[in-house]
């Protein structure tokens, strides 16, 4: 944390309308008591155990290191996790607190790919909250799938028609319902971006990953590993692992962000290489923008990846040279997930399949005796339609 | 703080026992051209301050009438740097003082300091920031301060009494008091807990100004019981999108309903 509260260095912070304002405070306060309600943590930590299925296995994938001939390469399993990915840890978290410390009777939440949506109307199911999901159209008609089982669970998705019609549009859609909704309504919002306290309140309650990766890198191998990979669209499942790890001097991290069709052909998600700054969606970081700092469009083959700027403590943790941000193109993203299909018998989501790609790019140049963690922060079942299509075969 | 030359305005109305009427276009929908037009129609039909908005492509405190009026805007090319020479060849032959309601993304990529230079050299008198909160402010207050523009800052009625003391504070202008539900066209009817709710936000001295979504004369003179000024945005941007034939006669109604 920076000097200032809800900072991270210089990024963070809160710019939203003044309607938002009392409700983030509430949340702020809603948090505080969490972080120390015996009881809110003990059923958080016991759902985790018995309706996700955590600890998640911190997996020693033999076949794709005897591929490559160097560094040991373990995947953290978030892919195993209730409703196949990373998400459902937050989405849990926060309609707990939603529900029993500040007594909303609805949650709403964004959605690109479909993922967050499932895990919050998930999440609304199970502690009996209404829910609607914000959903561009232009990704509804790509995630049809995710939409019918959000709809099974009993949430109702709203299409948003604004904008692009992507992610970034459901999240301005899904906070003006806030705005109106504010007294009855929690906000789910999906990863560590937005108004303080979002970037530490989903942290928080990603965590989870970097202190069970820690704990069982260290039972198997009794070192700490050389080098942790994790995809970073908004930057939950990365910030996840890498937050357990910060302290550790030797252990160097590298988040993945969707370098799409390459940098050159602007048609990305790679805020770094883009290295602009800017206020948007309600804090200070890495933003894709134009010179008169309006927002670009992205692109990547990976829908949960596919935003215009990062959370603020990895702009905060990329400028203090803590973690390196790279990216892996769209063609990059493809090889390894079929890589790892193929060797493993994992289909990663299209979002990890960039964390194996760059595992892809390191991993022979290591010695034998370093160890690579890579978080595989998702399942690849929602992705596979895409992939036959961009392959040419329809199924 | 006394403020500057919107306050001025707003206290020379009041001492005459009248209301301002504030009417918001946005800057560029769908040209330049057009916009000067309409900036005379509403001068000459009686604004008294006019807010003129910035295009933003994620305007998230607006509705779907002045996003898709911003997108227009956009299409056209527009931006602060054009919208700023544009009001600099205006200046002088407007009656009405200009306030900006603009994000806070196009300010920074601009250059903060450089932003309220160039706007002071435009005649801009004030300035909204809708996605800037007063624990921001700071930075943004002291050079609204240094070249002579007024702040104006947003108070919502889910606003606390310790946050609105700290808002009215940081407005040199007037306090921009807008709705919870900000849906356009809504029917008004008010009850007794907004009404003390208003008297508060009052009660600091300050002149309050409502933004309600008002949609007709009628909703107009309702809510010019309790402000100081009547905010009207969405409403207008709309007649002269779809029927600029009736701008004019729909204007002079709103000025005599305030």
């Amino acid at each position: 944390m920076g000097r200032k509260r809800g900072y991270f260095g210089d990024y963070g912070g809160r710019f939203v309308p003044e309607t938002l304002m009392p409700a983030l405070e509430e949340l702020e306060r809603a948090f505080g008591r969490a972080k120390v309600d015996k009881d809110f943590i003990n059923e958080f930590e016991s759902l985790l155990k018995d309706y996700v299925g955590r600890p998640t296995p911190l997996y020693f994938a033999r076949r794709l290191t005897e591929y490559f001939k160097g560094a040991k390469i373990y995947l953290k399993r978030e892919d195993l996790a209730h409703t196949g990915a990373h998400k459902i840890n937050n989405a849990l978290g926060q309609a707990l607190l939603a529900s029993r410390l500040m007594k909303k009777e609805r949650i709403i939440a964004e959605t690109g790919a479909g993922q967050h949506g499932v895990a919050t109307a998930t999440a609304a199911s199970l502690t009996g909250l209404n829910c609607e999901i914000y959903m561009g159209t232009e990704d509804i008609r790509r995630q049809a799938l995710n939409v019918f089982r959000m709809n099974l669970l009993g949430a109702r998705v709203v299409p948003v028609d604004t904008g692009s019609k992507t992610l970034k549009d459901a999240i301005n859609e899904a906070l003006r319902d806030w705005t109106t909704n504010v007294r009855t309504t929690h906000y789910v919002m999906g990863t560590v971006f937005g108004p303080h306290p979002y970037p530490s309140l989903v942290r928080f309650f990603q965590s989870i990953i970097g202190r069970e990766a820690r704990k069982q890198i260290l039972k198997k191998e009794g070192k700490l590993p050389s080098v942790l990979i994790a995809c970073v669209g908004g930057g939950s499942n990365s910030i996840g692992l890498f937050s357990a790890f910060l302290n550790d001097r030797d252990v160097q991290m590298i988040g993945v962000e969707a370098g799409g069709f390459g940098i050159n052909s602007g048609k990305h998600a790679a805020r770094f290489a883009h290295a602009a700054k800017g206020i948007f969606q309600g804090c200070f970081s890495y933003v894709l923008e134009d010179r008169d700092g309006n927002i670009l469009q992205t692109h990547s083959v990976s829908a949960g990846l596919d935003y215009a700027s990062v959370g603020p403590e990895h702009a905060y943790l990329h400028d203090i040279k803590r973690v390196k941000y790279t990216y892996a193109t769209d063609e990059e993203a493809l090889e390894a997930f079929e890589l790892l299909s193929r060797l493993e018998g994992i289909i990663p989501a299209l979002e990890s399949a960039h964390a194996v790609a760059e595992c892809i790019k390191i991993a022979p140049t290591m010695p034998k005796d370093s160890i690579i963690v890579v978080n595989l922060s998702g399942r690849g079942d929602k992705d596979v339609q895409e992939v036959a299509r961009i392959k040419g075969k329809f199924i | 703080m006394k403020g500057f030359s919107i306050r001025k305005r707003l206290d020379e109305i009041k001492n005459r026992s009248e209301r301002a009427f504030i009417p918001y276009i946005m800057a560029g929908d769908p040209d330049f051209r057009e916009t000067e037009k309409r900036l005379r129609i509403l001068s000459e039909g009686g604004a008294d301050i006019i807010e003129l908005g910035v295009p933003f492509t994620d305007p998230l405190a607006d509705g779907p009438t002045i996003q898709r009026a911003s997108e227009r805007a956009l299409k056209g090319g527009v931006n602060l740097r054009k919208i700023l020479n544009f009001l600099k060849d205006l200046k002088g032959s407007l009656d009405c003082p200009i306030v900006l309601m603009t994000y806070l993304n196009p300010v920074y990529c601009y250059g903060i300091e450089r932003f309220f230079a160039d706007a002071k050299e435009a005649n801009v008198a004030g300035v909204i920031f809708p996605d800037l909160t007063f624990e921001e402010s700071l930075p943004y207050r002291v050079l609204a301060q240094k070249y002579q523009i007024d702040t104006i800052f947003l108070v919502a009625p889910t606003s606390t009494p310790n946050r609105i003391k700290k808002i009215v504070q940081a407005c040199t202008g007037f306090v921009y008091y807008v709705s919870i539900t900000g849906i356009t066209g809504s029917s008004l009817r008010l009850d007794d807990t907004f009404k003390d709710h208003i008297n508060f936000v009052k009660s600091f001295k300050k002149p309050v100004c409502v933004g309600f979504g008002v949609s007709s004369a009628e909703e107009a003179k309702y809510v010019s019981q309790f402000a100081d000024g009547v905010i009207v945005g969405s409403a207008i941007v709309k007649i002269f999108h779809e029927n600029p034939e009736r701008a004019i006669e729909f204007i002079k109604s709103l000025r005599e309903a305030i």
